[in-house]
């Protein structure tokens, strides 16, 4: 397991290099949608989390962090550096390898009023506590008839890894957004990791925080708003992070920044792409989902995770119910192929969505001519 | 009753390694994860054991004294198990009635267990159970009339009919939930202690008397769930104030725990971690409550776990629906013939403490108060239609689905835990 968390962690910087190659159009998006300065700071997404981490510690001792290999050695994906020496191991609590064991001692220390917050090392291995993910927190407050609340995060990498295998690459972002009482949080940017994950710990219920390894080292430009210590970004809410008129597409986490480079592409050809950040999965925006599409009439939903019951699946039910009228095309849905995750490199990369896919899509949907791609 | 530490006749190991002296003092480490390792074990004789039992190979009984309580002691505890008794069996006549449904597990026999253990703690301790909660709940100070309330799925219960027979909650009392899955409740319940050490060293909240105290209750065959072992393994690794209580009935539904355990001295198991392991006759509340007590102070002190195997029997089937074919008819008998009420009240009559017309006029009162509970949960209104969507979250209630169709994320409030919806 850690020689896993190793290797993905060695892969890093490559990962870095193929994915900044995004960052132009990101960033020209953010700074017209928010008004920034060209000088605005950059900040990674692991810093994000970070300092986030760090400064809801700082304002409240019943927050503490629990998981392997988050103190001593400050997380597999660093994501804890430094914490340990400034709150020490009464706060910083490296556990031993028992997923099941200290899930449910994080949930039974947030019935008693403290605020954990569970690192899984990946969610993959959340697997092994799901029954307390589900069961015991989720579930309690209304067992209870909300005599017993859940503040919990649970938080770690989630999503397609590189060269990993099926077992440690899959999204969760379905599996928990199925389950009443949990709020399921996917941050893309170092904004949406600082103001998200702040108000997931000061959140008085369950939330689950699925980030993304391939995201951690990648640099977004920040304001000085998003670093002041009491920002927070309201759970429940997407973002419009490039308007467009033509056609919406949905993503959260890695994907978001795939859909904004495909809007670039789509723009060259005359079609308007508005690209909406889910950041929330559980609950959904379905309000600001709905009203792009009303105004651009063509949808498509993109994901990482498997198709059959997915993310976009409620996406697209929730359009057929409040907005079919508006529609102009049928919706097109992107997914992860409905495969487990292959090792092979270019099996793997055919297994996930690709920018061809999202600008192959948007086509169809706009009744363009979108030829086959060939294949990997 | 002695209040000294517990003898190498009852507890094993570590226990007996410490008795000459190296027990380290109250809260002697300021963190709460001390690195040091323990004391080497020293094991000192046998205790009696559930296969023994099985096996009618007996050890000898310790030499001590059978513990004694004064008559203010033994008329709480016979009111309790007495309690636990008539409330488990209106149950049934109320489940064979159609008042209640789904899953109702009844905890008949296992009185001494609950009783012996939880009259003992304070209103801040916690108590974690199992799917066979009602009687801890009762043991624990939720009134009876609540509990019978959630039973019959009545807005009047201790969870307002949301919870069930297996899911007994009550903040007030500490109760932290019936668990319906096999091992689930004992992470929780070390989480419960964990909290408690954390607000004891990190927050200094804690009050005078030491540490709150978690009790874990569960059964033999959780004992062979990796859950039971990871939080063994946590909560001596970080001294938490928890009980683990096995209430070894030797049967899951129709396996039999020897059958299902390649060693089945649960006790056994404390000491492999590096924390006390005790037998006790689960059928003798006298003996329970000596146990326990030692246990949670020891707890309370700072001091750490206990593993506690407490050897008892269900009189009843696994859950209403079990038609209980697999049990030896003398095997039941002998446990029958052991009933912890019974012995109980022998015990009272012989020494004095009470006389069979006060113990008489205890059971009518129980009899009434249960009586009442049925009354007043029949009376109660079923949930109104409006509950169904509350308490999903717990800031607000109905998250998501305000009546203006809001989310609550759209109020400026919403991350400071204060909006109103």
């Amino acid at each position: 397991m850690l020689g896993a968390a190793r290797r993905q962690l060695g892969s890093g910087p490559m990962l870095g290099q193929v994915l900044r190659r995004l960052r132009p159009a990101t960033a020209a998006a953010t700074e017209a949608a928010r008004g920034y300065s060209a000088a605005a700071r950059e900040m990674t997404v692991r810093e994000a989390l970070n300092t986030a981490l760090d400064e809801e510690m700082s304002a409240d001792p019943s927050v503490f962090l629990m998981g392997e290999e988050v103190g001593e050695y400050q997380g597999a994906y660093k994501i804890t550096k430094g914490l340990l020496d400034k709150y020490g191991p009464d706060r910083v609590l490296d556990t031993p390898i028992t997923e099941a064991g200290f899930t449910g001692i994080a949930v039974g220390a947030a019935y008693q009023g403290l605020r954990p917050v569970v690192e899984f090392m990946t969610f993959n291995f959340s697997m092994q506590a799901i029954d307390h993910i589900i069961n015991s927190a989720a579930k309690s407050n209304y067992m209870s008839a909300g005599q017993i609340s859940v503040p919990i995060v649970f938080r770690g990498p989630n999503g397609a890894a590189a060269g990993v295998g099926a077992q440690h690459s899959q999204c969760y972002a379905a599996w928990y957004a199925h389950v009443p009482g949990l709020k399921v949080l996917a941050p893309y940017s170092a904004e949406d990791a600082r103001g998200l994950l702040k108000s997931a710990i000061r959140d008085p219920d369950p939330v689950v925080f699925l980030e993304n390894e391939l995201l951690y080292g990648e640099s977004f430009p920040i304001s000085a708003e998003v670093l002041d210590s009491s920002f927070s970004l309201p759970i429940g809410k997407a973002k419009i992070e490039r308007e467009g008129k033509d056609i919406t597409i949905t993503a959260y986490s890695k994907m978001v920044g795939y859909a904004l480079q495909a809007a670039e592409i789509l723009s060259k050809e005359g079609i308007s792409a508005e690209v909406i950040n889910l950041r929330s999965i559980r609950p959904l925006d379905r309000a600001a989902i709905n009203a792009s599409v009303r105004k651009t009439n063509r949808l498509v939903t993109l994901e990482e995770g498997f198709p059959q019951h997915g993310v976009g699946s409620e996406i697209c039910m929730s359009v057929v119910e409040e907005s079919f009228e508006y529609l102009d095309a049928p919706v097109e849905r992107i997914a992860g192929a409905d495969v487990p995750m292959p090792y092979a490199a270019n099996l793997e990369r055919m297994a996930v969505p690709q920018v061809d896919d999202i600008v192959r899509a948007a086509k169809r949907a706009c009744y363009r001519a979108a030829p086959m791609a060939a294949t990997a | 009753m002695a209040a000294a530490s517990f003898t190498a006749a009852k507890f094993l190991a570590p226990v007996a390694a410490r008795s000459g002296g190296d027990r380290a003092p109250l809260h002697a480490s300021s963190s709460l994860w001390p690195r040091t390792k323990p004391a080497p074990r020293l094991r000192t004789r046998k205790a009696l054991a559930v296969s023994d039992v099985l096996s009618g190979n007996k050890a000898a009984p310790a030499a001590a004294a059978h513990p004694s309580a004064t008559r203010d002691e033994a008329l709480e505890l016979y009111e309790d198990m007495v309690l636990g008794r008539f409330f488990e069996d209106m149950c049934a006549q109320m489940y064979y009635r159609g008042k209640m449904f789904g899953f109702v597990h009844l905890y008949n026999g296992q009185e001494a267990v609950s009783t012996g253990f939880i009259k003992l703690l304070n209103q801040a301790d916690c108590v974690v159970s199992t799917y066979r909660d009602h009687v801890h709940a009762l043991s624990k100070g939720v009134p009876p009339r609540s509990v019978m309330a959630e039973l019959f799925g009545k807005a009047t219960g201790c969870c307002r009919g949301q919870g069930g027979s297996m899911h007994m909650f009550s903040a007030p009392h500490n109760l932290l939930g019936g668990f319906a899955f096999i091992g689930e409740g004992i992470p929780v319940a070390t989480g419960a202690a964990f909290a408690a050490k954390y607000r004891h060293e990190v927050l200094k909240e804690s009050g005078p008397d030491g540490l709150d105290v978690t009790l874990a209750f569960f059964g033999d065959g959780t004992c062979n769930n990796g859950q039971f072992f990871e939080c063994l393994n946590m909560a001596q690794l970080w001294k938490l104030p928890i009980v683990f209580v096995v209430e070894n009935n030797l049967w899951a539904i129709g396996m039999s725990h020897v059958r299902a355990t390649s060693d089945p001295e649960i006790w056994k198991k404390g000491p492999a971690f590096g924390m006390p392991g005790v037998h006790v006759d689960g059928m003798d509340v006298l003996k329970v409550r000596e146990v326990a007590k030692e246990a949670i102070e020891r707890a309370r002190r700072g001091e750490g776990p206990t593993l506690v195997e407490c050897e008892t029997y269900r009189f009843r089937g696994h859950s209403l629906a079990d038609p209980d074919e697999l049990r030896k008819p003398d095997e039941k008998s002998h446990y029958a013939a052991r009933d912890p009420i019974a012995a109980l009240k022998k015990y009272i009559i012989e020494q004095n403490l009470a006389t069979e017309s006060e113990l008489k006029s205890i059971e009518k009162k129980i009899d009434d108060v249960v009586e009442e509970a049925v009354e007043f949960a029949d009376a109660s209104p079923l949930p109104p239609r409006s509950q169904l969507l509350e308490n999903v979250f717990s800031d607000p209630k109905g998250f998501g689905i305000g009546s203006d169709g809001k989310y609550r994320c759209e109020d400026p409030l919403f991350t400071q835990g204060t909006a109103q919806v």
